[in-house]
C-alpha cells in the first residue's frame, strides 16, 4: 500500500474499532461489509452524541448564567436553571435528549407547554423555535453552496493534480505547484473578500450574492451563488490538487509502474490509468469528509457572502450562546460526516473489493 | 478535513517505518540546505518571529501603540473614514489608521503577528502534546485502551475543526485572556491527526526487531519506550508540527474573522478583516495589509513545512528512480 | 544473427559504476544466466536490454542490440515495440509488479492491446489463453481476479503470462523465484523450462542463486562489481570454475545433498550434547479471534540440549518464526508447556539466559545508537554500572565475533549486512545465554557472507557449549549448521530427527517434496530431478495459500 493509505483508512477506522468484535457475527462478503459499516456508523453516532453532549453541557462554564446573560440576578439564573432541568444529573438529561431525538419531547415554559417533534434536538433558548426545524430550513442554502462548489473543486483540483503529475519535472508542474501552494496559503475569506470587492464592487459583473431558492428562479440561484462557489472551490481545489499529485507520484514510484514501462505502455496511459486509479482512494475519502463537513456550514463563505445557511446560523448561535442550537448543529454536522464517510466507503468498496477483504 | 491531507504527506504514516539514519540531525540540515525555497521561507519566518517578539520595539520606534483611539484622525461625519489621503498615512502613522477608531494600523499589524504566531505555536504545542500522549497510549497500551482511545481520536478527526472550535468558544468561561483561550480551544480540538500518526508509527516501530532485542536484554517498558521508540517518533512529529502551524494560523484568523476568536482591543489579522470590505475604497490598506500578512505567513510556513518534510523523508530523494532488483547486503 | 548483442556496456549512477564494460551475445532460443551477488550489476544489465535506464539519470555507454534494434538509438515508439514485443521481462516480486487495482486479465490485455492493436474482446480472450498456458486453473474466471487474490506462485505465473502475451523472442527474468518458497520456485522454473521448449524463445535469467541457474540455463556469466569474471557453459563453470571468485562463490554455497561442509557443526552429535536447555510440549499459538482465528503454531513439542543445534525448517506460513519467538518469550503461547533448564516457564515475558539473533540486519539494530551501546544493553540491563568493565567486555565480544573493537562508537548504517549480523550475535552473547534462537539469521545475506556467519555461529557454539535453534527456510543452510532438524508445515512438525535421517531418508512426503524442489548445482542432476518432478506433478499442486498468513499475524 502507499502511504496515502491513512487517508482511505481514516474514514474506515472511524467505525472499524467499534465493530471489530461484531465482524464475525455479521459474516464476510459484501453484504456483511455493508452491514458492518452501517452498524459502525450508528455506534459512532451514539458515542459522538454522548461526547458532544457531555462536553457542551458539563465542561466549562455555568450554562444557566451564560444563557441568562451577564446581567441576570441570582434568582433569575436559578429560574433558568430549573427550566432547563440543569439540576438533573447529566446522564438523565442526556437520556432525555436521546428520547427527544427518537420520539419527541414536551417542554414546559413559564406560560405553557411547547412540543418538539420527533427528531427533537431541543428548543432554541432565545426564540423557543425547534432546533431541528431551524436547521432544516437552512439545509437548502448550504446544500446549494456545497454541491456547486464541490463539483467545481473536484474538476479543478483533480484536473490540476493529474496535469502536474503527468508533466512532472517540467515547467507546467512548477507553475501549477506554485499556484496550488498560493491557493493553500490563502484563507477562503481573503480570496472571497477580494473577489467580491473586485467582481461585485469594481467591475459589477455579478450581484453581491443574495440567496435565491432554486425553486424560485434557478438562473438567479446559480448567478448569485457563482461567486461563493468559485471562492470556495479555488481554495479547496488547491488542497485536492496537492493530494492528487502526491498520491499519483507515490503510485508512479511503485514497482508495478515499472512493469508497465517495461512492457511498452505509453506514459499517458500509465499516468491516466494506473497512477490516477491509485489516487482515487484518498480523493474519495477526502471528498466524503469534506462534503459531510460542509453541513457544519461553510462557516466563512456563508458569513462573508451573507448566505443564510447552516454556517451562518451556527456563528450567530455561538455569538449569542444559544446552546441547543450550537449542540444541535455540531451533532448534525457529525451525523453528515459519519454518513458521508459510510456512503463513500460502501461506494469505494464496490470499486475495490480488497476493502471488503481487509 | 486538513488532517486527511496532512496524514497523506507524513513520511511513514503508513504501515512501514523506515529507520532513519543515525546522523539524522546533520543530514536533516544538509537536505534542508539544498532546498532554496525552504531556505527563503525559513528566512521569512525568522523575520516574522522577530517582528512578533520585537513588536513593542517597532511601535516605540513609530511612537504609537496598538490600542489608543485617535478620534481626531477619523471623519465621524462620513462614518469614520480616516482623515487624509491614503487612509491617513502620515509620518506619525506609517500605514495610516484604522477606520472608525483611528487606532494605528502599523502597530496593530505588528502586534497582530504576535497573536497569529503565538496562538498558532501554542496551539500546535498543545496538539502535539495531546496527540503524542494519546497516540503512544494507543500504540503501546493494551487492546482495550487502544480501542477506546482510537475511537475518541476518530471522532475528533471526523468532526470539522472549525465547527468544533467555534462551538467550544461559545461555552468557555470569559475570564481568560482571549488569545490564550483560542490557543487552548484549537489545541484541544485539533490533536486527532497527530495521535493517529503517532499511533501508527508506534505500532510499526514496536514490531521492529531492535525493540524485541531490547526486551530480550531485560529492559522494562519505560526504558524501551524512551530509548527505542521516542527518538524514532521525532521525525514524523516534527514534520506534522511543521505542517500544523500554518493551518492553525488560518484557523485563528478565521475564528477572529467570525468575531469569536481574538476580540478587540487585541489586534489580530483575521479580526482586522472582519469589516475591511466596508472601507476598501477609502483605506484599501486596511484590507490588503492583514490579508497580505496572513498570506505571506501561511505561505512561508507551508513552504518551510514542505521543506522540513522533504528533508526528513529519506524517500524524497530517491523517488521516481527506477529500482532494478533486490537490494542484498554485501559481504561482511 | 544473435538475438542479443551487448558490447562494452557500462552503466553509471552518479559516482558509482554499476556495470563496467560487459559484453555478451545470446543466440535465438538460447538461455543465458547472469549470476552474481548483490551489487554485481546483474540486474542493471538486464534493465539496459529494455532501455529502462533512459531518463533516469544513469549514464549508459556501449552498445546494446536486442532483436536487431539498437536500444540506445531507438526512438520512443521503437523502444515501446521492443519492450514486451521483442523482449519481455519478469520481475522478482510478483505482488508489487502487478497493479493492485486492476484485474490480472485486464492488465495482460492492456499490454497485448498496446502491441497488437487488437480489440478489447480479443485482448481479453488472449489474456485468458496465456493464463491457461502458464497453468492457472479456470483461467477465464481467474482472469477477473485482482493480484492480491492470487498466491505468490500464481502471481508469478500471471507475470509470465503477461510476458507470453505478445510472443516475444526473449524472456528476461530478473530473480523470478527469489520471493517464492522452494516448492513454488521449482514449479516456476519447470514452467519456464517447458515454455521455452514450446515456444523456442530465448531466456536471460538474472539470479543470485547458483542452483537456480544450474537448473535453467545453458551458459552463465558470473559477475562481480559490475564486471564479468567468468563465462562459459553452465556445467563447465559450475563444475570446474577457473576464476578464484567463482570458486569462492561455489564453495560458499551450502549443499543440501553434500557432506556437511566447511568449519561448521560439531559433527559429533553424541559427544558434544549436554543437559536439556529448553523443552517445549504441545506449544500452540493462535492469532486472531472468532472466525479469523488460526493457529500459527499448532502443538509443537521439541527438546534442545546444550551444545547442539536444532534446525527448524519450513516454508513461509509454516509457523517457524512464531515458534522461535515463543521459545525466547517474545510471544506467549496460547497453550502448551515451556521449560527452560528444567524449570517451568512462569508468568509472561522474556526468559533470562535466552537470546535471539534476528533476520533483518537493518531493523534489528537501533539506528540511533552506536553498536557498542547496543551490545552493552544486556550488561546494563542486568545492573552492571562499572563503565570501564562494560566497555572492556563489549570490546572483547566485538573482537570475538570478528569486528574491530575500535568501532564501538560507530552506528549501524556504517556497517555491512554481515557485520550487522555479527553485532547482533555479540549482543546476544553479552547476556551469557544458554540458548540462542537464530531466526533466519543469514537469509538476507549474500552467499559468501552467509558462510562466514554460519561458521561463526558454529565456532561460538563449540566454544561456549551453546544450544542453538536455527530457524530457516533454506534447507541447505539448515543441513549445514544443524545436528537435528525439525520440518514444519502449517504449524506442526511433520518430521524430526538427526540431519542424516531427515535428509538421507526422509519419511514424510512433504519433506521429500521439499528436498526434491531444492535446485541442484549439477545440471545433469537438475534435469533428472525435473523429470522426476514432472512425473510426480500430478500428486501435488502448488500450495501458496498459507503463504503470508504468518506475516499478517506477526
Amino acid at each position: 500500500m502507499t502511504t496515502t493509505a491513512p487517508v482511505a483508512v481514516k474514514s474506515r477506522a472511524l467505525d472499524r474499532a467499534l465493530t471489530g468484535g461484531l465482524g464475525g457475527l455479521l459474516g464476510g462478503g459484501f453484504t456483511g461489509f455493508v452491514l458492518r459499516r452501517v452498524l459502525g456508523a450508528v455506534v459512532t453516532l451514539f458515542v459522538l452524541s454522548a461526547v458532544i453532549y457531555a462536553v457542551f453541557y458539563v465542561a466549562p462554564g455555568d450554562v444557566a448564567q451564560i444563557t441568562c446573560g451577564p446581567r441576570c440576578s441570582p434568582a433569575q439564573v436559578q429560574q433558568v436553571s430549573e427550566q432547563l432541568k440543569l439540576d438533573d444529573p447529566i446522564y438523565v438529561r442526556y437520556l432525555d435528549f436521546l428520547r427527544g431525538v427518537l420520539v419527541g419531547q414536551d417542554y414546559s415554559t413559564g406560560t405553557g407547554v411547547l412540543h418538539c417533534d420527533a427528531p427533537c434536538l431541543g428548543l432554541s433558548y432565545r426564540t423557543d423555535q425547534q432546533v431541528t426545524e431551524l436547521i432544516l430550513n437552512k439545509v437548502p442554502v448550504t446544500g446549494s453552496l456545497a454541491i456547486g462548489a464541490m463539483v467545481l473543486w473536484l474538476i479543478l483540483g483533480v484536473g490540476t493534480g493529474v496535469l502536474s503529475a503527468w508533466r512532472r519535472g517540467r515547467l507546467t508542474e512548477r507553475v501549477l505547484t506554485a499556484v496550488t501552494l498560493a491557493g493553500t496559503a490563502t484563507p477562503v475569506f481573503v480570496i472571497g473578500l477580494l473577489l467580491m470587492i473586485l467582481v461585485c464592487g469594481r467591475l459589477q459583473w455579478l450581484p453581491f450574492p443574495q440567496y435565491v431558492p432554486f425553486t424560485d428562479d434557478p438562473q438567479q440561484w446559480a448567478w448569485n451563488l457563482l461567486l461563493p462557489w468559485v471562492s470556495l472551490a479555488l481554495i479547496e481545489a488547491a488542497k485536492y490538487a496537492r493530494l492528487t499529485r502526491s498520491s499519483m507520484l507515490e503510485t508512479l514510484a511503485e514497482d508495478h509502474v515499472r512493469t508497465f514501462r517495461a512492457y511498452g505502455i505509453r506514459e499517458r496511459s500509465i499516468v491516466g490509468r494506473h497512477a490516477l486509479r491509485g489516487a482515487l482512494a484518498p480523493v474519495v475519502a477526502l471528498s466524503a469528509n469534506d462534503f459531510g463537513s460542509m453541513f457544519g456550514g461553510a462557516l466563512l463563505t456563508e458569513t462573508l457572502f451573507g448566505l443564510p445557511g447552516l454556517g451562518r446560523e451556527l456563528v450567530q448561535a455561538v455569538r449569542v450562546v444559544d446552546l441547543p442550537v450550537v449542540v444541535g448543529m455540531v451533532l448534525v454536522t457529525g451525523f453528515f460526516v459519519v454518513l458521508a464517510n459510510a456512503v463513500a466507503d460502501v461506494l469505494y468498496a464496490v470499486a475495490d473489493r480488497r476493502v471488503v477483504l481487509s | 478535513m486538513s488532517e486527511a491531507l496532512l496524514a497523506s504527506e507524513i513520511p511513514g504514516a503508513g504501515a512501514t517505518a523506515a529507520p532513519a539514519p543515525a546522523s539524522g540531525a546533520r543530514q536533516f540540515w544538509r537536505r534542508l540546505h539544498t532546498q532554496r525555497a525552504a531556505l527563503v521561507a525559513a528566512a521569512v519566518v525568522a523575520l516574522l518571529v522577530l517582528v512578533a517578539l520585537a513588536a513593542p520595539l517597532f511601535t516605540a520606534l513609530e511612537g504609537q501603540d496598538p490600542t489608543s483611539y485617535h478620534p481626531g484622525l477619523v471623519d465621524s461625519a462620513r462614518g469614520g473614514v480616516p482623515v487624509g489621503p491614503l487612509g491617513g498615512i502620515s509620518s506619525e502613522h506609517w500605514l495610516g489608521v484604522e477606520p472608525q477608531t483611528g487606532r494605528d494600523l502599523f502597530a496593530r499589524l505588528v502586534y497582530g503577528a504576535r497573536v497569529s504566531l503565538g496562538v498558532a505555536l501554542a496551539a500546535t504545542l498543545l496538539q502535539i502534546a495531546i496527540g503524542v500522549t494519546v497516540g503512544l497510549a494507543c500504540g503501546l497500551g493494551g487492546r482495550r485502551l487502544d480501542q477506546s482511545l482510537s475511537r475518541a481520536t476518530d471522532v475528533m478527526v471526523a468532526l470539522p475543526l472549525m465547527v468544533l472550535a467555534l462551538a467550544l468558544l461559545a461555552v468557555v468561561p470569559g475570564g481568560f485572556p482571549r488569545p490564550v483561550l483560542v490557543a487552548l480551544v484549537i489545541g484541544f480540538v485539533g490533536w486527532g491527526g497527530v495521535a493517529k500518526v503517532v499511533r501508527a508509527r508506534a505500532i510499526s516501530l514496536k514490531s521492529l526487531d531492535h525493540v524485541a532485542a531490547a526486551r530480550l536484554s531485560g529492559w522494562g517498558g519505560v526504558r524501551i519506550a524512551r530509548r527505542e521508540l521516542l527518538p524514532a517518533l521525532a521525525a514524523p512529529v516534527i514534520t506534522y508540527a511543521a505542517l500544523l502551524v500554518p493551518g492553525n494560523i488560518t484557523v485563528e484568523a478565521a475564528l477572529s474573522f467570525l468575531g469569536v476568536g481574538v476580540k478587540p482591543p487585541t489586534a489580530s489579522w483575521g479580526q482586522m478583516l472582519t469589516s475591511a470590505d466596508v472601507w476598501y475604497q477609502a483605506a484599501p490598506q486596511y484590507l490588503l495589509l492583514p490579508a497580505a500578512a496572513l498570506f505571506v505567513t501561511v505561505l512561508a510556513l507551508t513552504v518551510l513545512g514542505d521543506g522540513v518534510r522533504t528533508a526528513l523523508d529519506p524517500r524524497a530523494a530517491s523517488r521516481l528512480r527506477i529500482g532494478t532488483g533486490r537490494k542484498r547486503e554485501d559481504g561482511a | 544473427m544473435s538475438l542479443v548483442r551487448v558490447e562494452d556496456l557500462s552503466v553509471g549512477f552518479g559516482a558509482v559504476r554499476a556495470v563496467d564494460s560487459v559484453s555478451f551475445t545470446l543466440a535465438p532460443g538460447a538461455a543465458l544466466g547472469l549470476v552474481g551477488e548483490s551489487g554485481s550489476g546483474k540486474s542493471t544489465v538486464a534493465a539496459a536490454l529494455l532501455g529502462l535506464h533512459r531518463d533516469t539519470g544513469a549514464r549508459v555507454t556501449g552498445s546494446v542490440r536486442v532483436g536487431g534494434v539498437d536500444v540506445a538509438a531507438a526512438g520512443d515508439d521503437e523502444l515501446r515495440r521492443l519492450r514486451g514485443g521483442v523482449a519481455a521481462m519478469v520481475f522478482q516480486d510478483p505482488l508489487s509488479a502487478l497493479d493492485p487495482y486492476f484485474a490480472v486479465g485486464d492488465q495482460i490485455a492492456e499490454v497485448y492491446r498496446a502491441h497488437s492493436g487488437a480489440s478489447r474482446r480479443a485482448a481479453r480472450a488472449r489474456a485468458v489463453d496465456v493464463l491457461g498456458r502458464v497453468g492457472i486453473p479456470d483461467a477465464a474466471r481467474r482472469a477477473r481476479s485482482r493480484p492480491h487474490e492470487f498466491s505468490g506462485g500464481m502471481r508469478q505465473r500471471a507475470l509470465i503470462a503477461m510476458a507470453l502475451a505478445c510472443e516475444p523472442d526473449l524472456l528476461i527474468a530478473d530473480e523470478p523465484t527469489t520471493a517464492l518458497d522452494v516448492t513454488v520456485q521449482a514449479q516456476i522454473l519447470d514452467l519456464l523450462h517447458a515454455l521455452r521448449e514450446e515456444t523456442g524463445m530465448g531466456l536471460l535469467l538474472v539470479t543470485h542463486d547458483v542452483g537456480v541457474a544450474a537448473e535453467s540455463v545453458d551458459d552463465v556469466l558470473v559477475m562481480r562489481d559490475g564486471r564479468v569474471v567468468e563465462r562459459g557453459g553452465v556445467a563447465q563453470v559450475l563444475g570446474a570454475p577457473r576464476d578464484a571468485y567463482t570458486r569462492e562463490l561455489l564453495s560458499a554455497v551450502p549443499r543440501v545433498d553434500g557432506v556437511r561442509g566447511g568449519p561448521s557443526g560439531s559433527g559429533d552429535v553424541e559427544g558434544a550434547v549436554g543437559d536439556v536447555v529448553v523443552e517445549a510440549e504441545g506449544l500452540r499459538r493462535v492469532f486472531g479471534r472468532g472466525r479469523r482465528a488460526f493457529a500459527a503454531v499448532d502443538g509443537v513439542s521439541l527438546t534442545v540440549r546444550a551444545g547442539e543445534t536444532l534446525g527448524v525448517v519450513g516454508e513461509s506460513g509454516s509457523g517457524k518464526t512464531t515458534l522461535g519467538r515463543m521459545l525466547v518469550g517474545l510471544l506467549e503461547p496460547t497453550s502448551g508447556k515451556l521449560r527452560h533448564g528444567g524449570a517451568e516457564k512462569s508468568g509472561k515475558g522474556v526468559v533470562p539466559g535466552v537470546q535471539m539473533v534476528f533476520q533483518d540486519p537493518v531493523s534489528s539494530l537501533n539506528p540511533r545508537r552506536s553498536v557498542g551501546e547496543s551490545i552493552a544493553d544486556p550488561l546494563r540491563a542486568r545492573g552492571d554500572r562499572d563503565e570501564d568493565a562494560i566497555r572492556a567486555r563489549v570490546r572483547d565480544l566485538m573482537a570475538r565475533v570478528g569486528l574491530d573493537p575500535a568501532h564501538y562508537g560507530r552506528y549501524p548504517h556504517e556497517f555491512s549486512g554481515g557485520q550487522r549480523q555479527r553485532v547482533g550475535i555479540a549482543r546476544a552473547l553479552a547476556a551469557n545465554p544458554r540458548l540462542i534462537v537464530c531466526d533466519e539469521p543469514v537469509s538476507a545475506l549474500d552467499v559468501t557472507t552467509q558462510a562466514q556467519v554460519t561458521a561463526l555461529l558454529a565456532e561460538l557454539q563449540r566454544e561456549l557449549g551453546l544450544a542453538l535453534v536455527f530457524v530457516a527456510h533454506d534447507l541447505a543452510v539448515v543441513r549445514q549448521v544443524s545436528d537435528r532438524v525439525a520440518v514444519m508445515r502449517n504449524g506442526r512438525i511433520v518430521e524430526q530427527g538427526t540431519v542424516d535421517e531427515v535428509y538421507g531418508s526422509p519419511q514424510d512426503p512433504y519433506t521429500r517434496q521439499l528436498l526434491a524442489a531444492v535446485p541442484a548445482l549439477d545440471p545433469a542432476v537438475a534435469a533428472e530431478r525435473r523429470a522426476a518432478r514432472a512425473a510426480g506433478a500430478h500428486a501435488v499442486r502448488e500450495d501458496g495459500g498459507a503463504a503470508g498468513k504468518e506475516l499478517a499475524a506477526a
